[in-house]
């Protein structure tokens, strides 16, 4: 049995939304386990656990990525962004406050892979047409809303970026 | 109309926390000392339970304890109840089986809980769970409906036939001798297929028990917390009420799945006090897919009687509805209550028999999924009556309008139960009809046609009932707990204002809308007001949300509350005045004597009930707080008209939605935002169910749809934005005319999406396609039409 078998805890030391943090974790734990369990940053969520849903998605080294699908010392060395960091750094003020103004959260537990997954489509193409958007974010899934409030608030966040 | 008061979108309060990852949901509480549970459960979907031997996962590390089904019977814990009870049309009680918490003697479907492991770590947990020896002995599994009251295997052995009711509503003699001189009859045979709702927070729950004062709390992903104390604490554990305490944080989304009592609740509250710590447990996705209650599961065979004209004279309808293995909470009451007494929908058909068998089967247990039996009665309507305008030559609009209740005939009652107190469906029809351009779809057909694609348009004209209430009607229909609402609006002694109430927000900002009823109400700022839900030991009490009930019930429970704070505001104000108390007016958050410009603000009368010195001591108490309970005279009967255009590729069977278009009558909307947000949503569920969704057992009861890479919900992609608006007409009975939003897209649009591939396909000689119209059993459907 795994458990029989005794793993000893491997150091990982990552930069999250911009602190340096060290921990000894089981080599098995993954990404989101660590952020939630260890560094208490409930806002990255578990919705399936096998890649599907993005309610986990965070910031790594710039990419993101599914906190469910990789490991804790994977992270090791790299900077991680989540949507605590993401919210205080002011990066996605506007797409914040255009989720608001479309209604673009109901329950809001996709919400956070959400907004990290739309953060990185404004990044690359803030000019991307609806079509883009719904292919962009359609990783993350959204039981509440139908995705059109989404759309219209990345969409709209987009315009105004480029118009600046 | 104030900045932030009734018809105005505001912005929701719920998103300052929401967009920045500060939610606080179930799974994000730890309690000091916590332990962590792992259910071991069946893999089988039915055996005899021979023994459990969990002697080697007690000695694995970190294992705290391990119960099974002997030690909740030998500690006398109860079976789970249900909250409705029917009849066999003989009068006899429906089939009750036991619902143990943890599995006793046997195992009745894939996921049923055998074993508990507590431990240190989840990890730990789980690696001990399988060291657990479960002794099984296979049985046959029971799975088909039809196969099911044949007979055989028995799920239950009490449950002859696997039925555990066979109701039956209306005069079936009258509606025959309907059918003997109809013109024309109409059949369908129609399978609503079985879905799993999937809320994206799984299930949570974490139970914690204090010794020293002999309370428990329970941290749980509820949509109705007091419902859970009262089943839990006088059913099950036999815990009073005021040492039991169960709180619904945030909770991330329910669609029906988070009303139910759930075994694992029990079983961690009952184990904390056992193990004298806490024990937290969270579902894994493929265990919400196992155990959260699935939806719908009806197999109908319907037939509609019609004169040569196309007025519709009878409707008769046998449904076999999927119960699953145990009787989840509210389950005999979605086919009945929340199905058959809506197949009158909106049209005047005057002879309605509908016969409901309730069918117990080796799977997940079945229970309401939003919309709850109205989706189930609308797809059948609306998918014969377009059936019948076909086979009869009648255009799709034509037979609708025929057949509409007119506007001039509410209160208008149904042959099945309900009176509806207000609609206007040709309003929506025909505010529908110009939304979707149905004048431009003859051009937009062959401009697809040129494309290779196979256009078309349907439509479904709906009606629900909700602001699920009327505790009388409730109750003489089987339910065995009343559904009012309560409120309690506290204002403190500087003016700001907290706001009680028993309905329980998943998703449906009632933080906002509630707010901005108060803050008209009452004349105060929007930003003054706060609402408190999901924690029964700060709400008095309540039934929670589902059934599109929360502004129609809560709502109005909370109006009454805050109208009793302006009188009792009066009664201080005209004291201080010196007038008399009908001299006394309030507006706009302002006390004024009538003719005059003696005033005082709503926060000075506030002041005065918390420091009374000058007070009319001897007939008003201090304080100014007031509650409120609001049992409604009726339901509240949203209706409207969903208009879907689809493309056919007759080559993949790929459907794409291409138009969608949803006019709703919810009554009088408080944030326009916030109910487009709602339709959306539902619409989305709704074409989701068309399309896509589909829970598949195979013949040993096996879920093959058990992760998201098998059941397949919508994504971003796979949807098109839609074009939602309303028209009113007001709830006739209660004093905000609202009517209810939560469920309407779910209900509507499933029928709607359908009727438009079978148009697409007519020209294949295709008349139905079951659901979901995947691009399998498209392209079947198109092949066994043309062979």
């Amino acid at each position: 049995m795994p458990d029989s078998i005794d793993i000893p805890p491997v150091v990982v030391t990552a930069t999250v939304n911009g602190e340096r943090v060290s921990r000894a974790v089981e080599p098995r734990m993954n990404l989101v386990d660590f952020l939630r369990e260890e560094l208490e940053l409930t806002g990255s969520h578990i919705g399936c656990e096998h890649g599907v849903c993005g309610a986990c998605t965070v910031r790594v080294d710039g990419t993101i990525v599914r906190g469910c699908l990789m490991l804790a010392v994977q992270a090791d060395g790299a900077q991680v962004l989540t949507i605590e960091g993401l919210s205080e750094s002011g990066e996605i003020a506007d797409l914040q406050e255009n989720f608001k103004t479309r209604n673009a959260a109901q329950c809001g537990f996709c919400t956070p892979g959400m907004l990290m997954t739309a953060a990185e489509l404004l990044a690359e193409n803030p000019g991307a047409g609806r079509t883009e958007i719904r292919e962009h974010i359609s990783g993350n899934f959204c039981r509440c809303t139908g995705y059109q409030a989404i759309v219209d608030a990345i969409e709209e966040t987009g315009k105004n970026r480029g118009e600046k | 109309m104030t900045e932030h008061g009734i018809g105005v979108s505001v912005k929701r309060k719920e998103d300052r926390r929401f967009l920045t990852g500060n939610g606080n949901y179930t799974d994000d509480i730890n309690r000091p000392g916590q332990t962590y549970a792992y259910f071991l459960r069946s893999q089988v979907a039915h055996a005899e339970i021979n023994g459990v031997d969990t002697s080697a996962a007690e000695k694995a590390d970190g294992v705290v304890a391990v119960f099974t089904g002997a030690d909740l019977a030998a500690d006398e814990v109860g079976g789970l109840p249900c909250g409705w009870g029917l009849t066999f049309q003989n009068g006899d009680p429906m089939v009750e089986p036991a619902h143990p918490a943890l599995a006793q003697g046997k195992v009745r479907h894939v996921g049923d809980a055998i074993a508990v492991v507590v431990a240190e770590t989840k990890k730990q947990a789980k690696a001990a769970a399988q060291l657990i020896e479960a002794d099984l002995n296979g049985l046959p599994a029971v799975v088909d409906m039809k196969k099911a009251i044949e007979g055989g295997t028995l799920v239950h052995d009490e449950a002859a036939e696997n039925t555990c009711y066979d109701w039956a509503i209306g005069e079936k003699a009258d509606v025959d001798a309907a059918f003997d001189g109809a013109d024309h009859v109409t059949s369908i045979d129609i399978v609503n297929n079985r879905l799993i709702p999937n809320a994206i927070e799984p299930r949570v729950a974490l139970a914690e028990y204090e010794a020293a004062s002999g309370d428990y709390t329970l941290y749980t992903t509820t949509q109705n917390p007091h419902v859970i104390r009262l089943l839990m604490g006088a059913f099950v554990l036999q815990i009073p009420e005021h040492k039991l305490k169960i709180v619904a944080p945030d909770v991330g989304g329910g669609f029906g799945s988070k009303i139910f009592h759930y075994a694992e609740e029990a079983v961690l509250t009952w184990a904390s006090a056992k193990v004298g710590r806490p024990i937290k447990w969270t579902a894994e996705r493929s265990e919400s897919f196992m155990t959260d209650a699935h939806g719908r599961d009806h197999v109908t065979h319907a037939e509609l009687a019609l004169d040569k004209e196309g007025t519709f004279l009878g409707l008769r309808v046998q449904t076999l509805a999927n119960m699953g293995s145990y009787l989840s909470t509210f389950a005999p009451a979605v086919p009945t209550y929340l199905h058959a007494t809506l197949l009158a929908g909106v049209y005047t058909t005057p002879l309605i028999y509908a016969n409901i068998r309730a069918v117990f089967t080796n799977t997940v247990p079945v229970d309401a999924y939003r919309g709850a039996g109205r989706p189930e009665a609308t797809y059948l309507l609306e998918r014969i009556v377009s059936k019948a305008a076909r086979e009869m030559g009648i255009d799709q609009v034509e037979i609708r309008r025929k057949n509409f209740i007119p506007s001039d005939a509410f209160p208008y009652q149904t042959p099945v139960a309900l009176q509806y107190d207000s609609g206007d469906y040709e309003a929506t029809l025909s505010a529908a009809l110009e939304a979707a351009d149905v004048d431009g779809f003859a051009g937009r057909r062959e401009a697809a046609a040129r494309d290779g694609k196979l256009r078309g348009l349907g439509y479904s004209t709906y009606i629900e009932a909700c602001g699920v209430a009327p505790s009388a009607v409730a109750g003489a229909l089987g339910a065995r707990a009343g559904l009012y609402e309560s409120a309690v609006v506290r204002v403190h002694p500087t003016g700001s204002v907290t706001v009680f109430t028993g309905t329980h927000s998943h998703g449906q900002s009632h933080e906002t809308t509630f707010a901005q009823l108060v803050s008209e109400q009452l004349g105060v700022d929007f930003e003054a007001v706060d609402v408190v839900h999901g924690d029964t030991s700060k709400i008095q009490f309540g039934m929670g949300t589902y059934g599109s009930r929360s502004l129609a019930v809560g709502g109005e429970a909370i109006l009454r509350a805050a109208n009793k704070i302006v009188d009792k505001g009066r009664k201080i104000a005209a004291h201080i005045l010196e007038a008399s108390e009908a001299d006394i007016e309030f507006a706009d958050g302002s006390y004024t004597v009538k003719g005059t410009d003696k005033a005082m603000a709503f926060g000075e009368v506030a002041l005065a009930a918390y420091v009374p010195h000058n007070y009319p001591h001897e007939t008003l108490e201090p304080g100014l707080e007031e509650s409120a309970f609001y049992d409604p005279l009726n339901f509240t009967f949203p209706g409207g008209c969903h208009v879907c255009e689809v493309d056919v590729d007759p080559d993949t069977g790929v459907v794409d939605v291409v138009n969608f278009t949803a006019v709703d009558d919810v009554g009088r909307v408080i944030n326009p935002m916030i109910v487009e947000g709602q339709v959306h949503g539902g619409v989305t569920q709704g074409i989701g169910q068309a399309l896509l969704e589909n829970a598949v057992y195979d013949e040993n009861g096996q879920l093959l749809s058990g992760s998201y890479m098998d059941y397949t919900m919508p994504r971003a992609d796979d949807v098109p934005s839609y074009h939602v608006s309303t028209e009113e007409t007001l709830c006739a009975h209660n004093s905000l005319g609202v009517k209810g939003v939560g469920e309407v897209g779910a209900i509507g649009s499933t029928p709607a999406v359908i009727n438009a591939v079978v148009d697409a396909l007519a020209e294949k000689g295709v008349t139905d396609v079951p659901l979901p119209a995947s691009p399998q059993n498209v392209w079947r459907a198109i092949q066994e039409a043309g062979a």
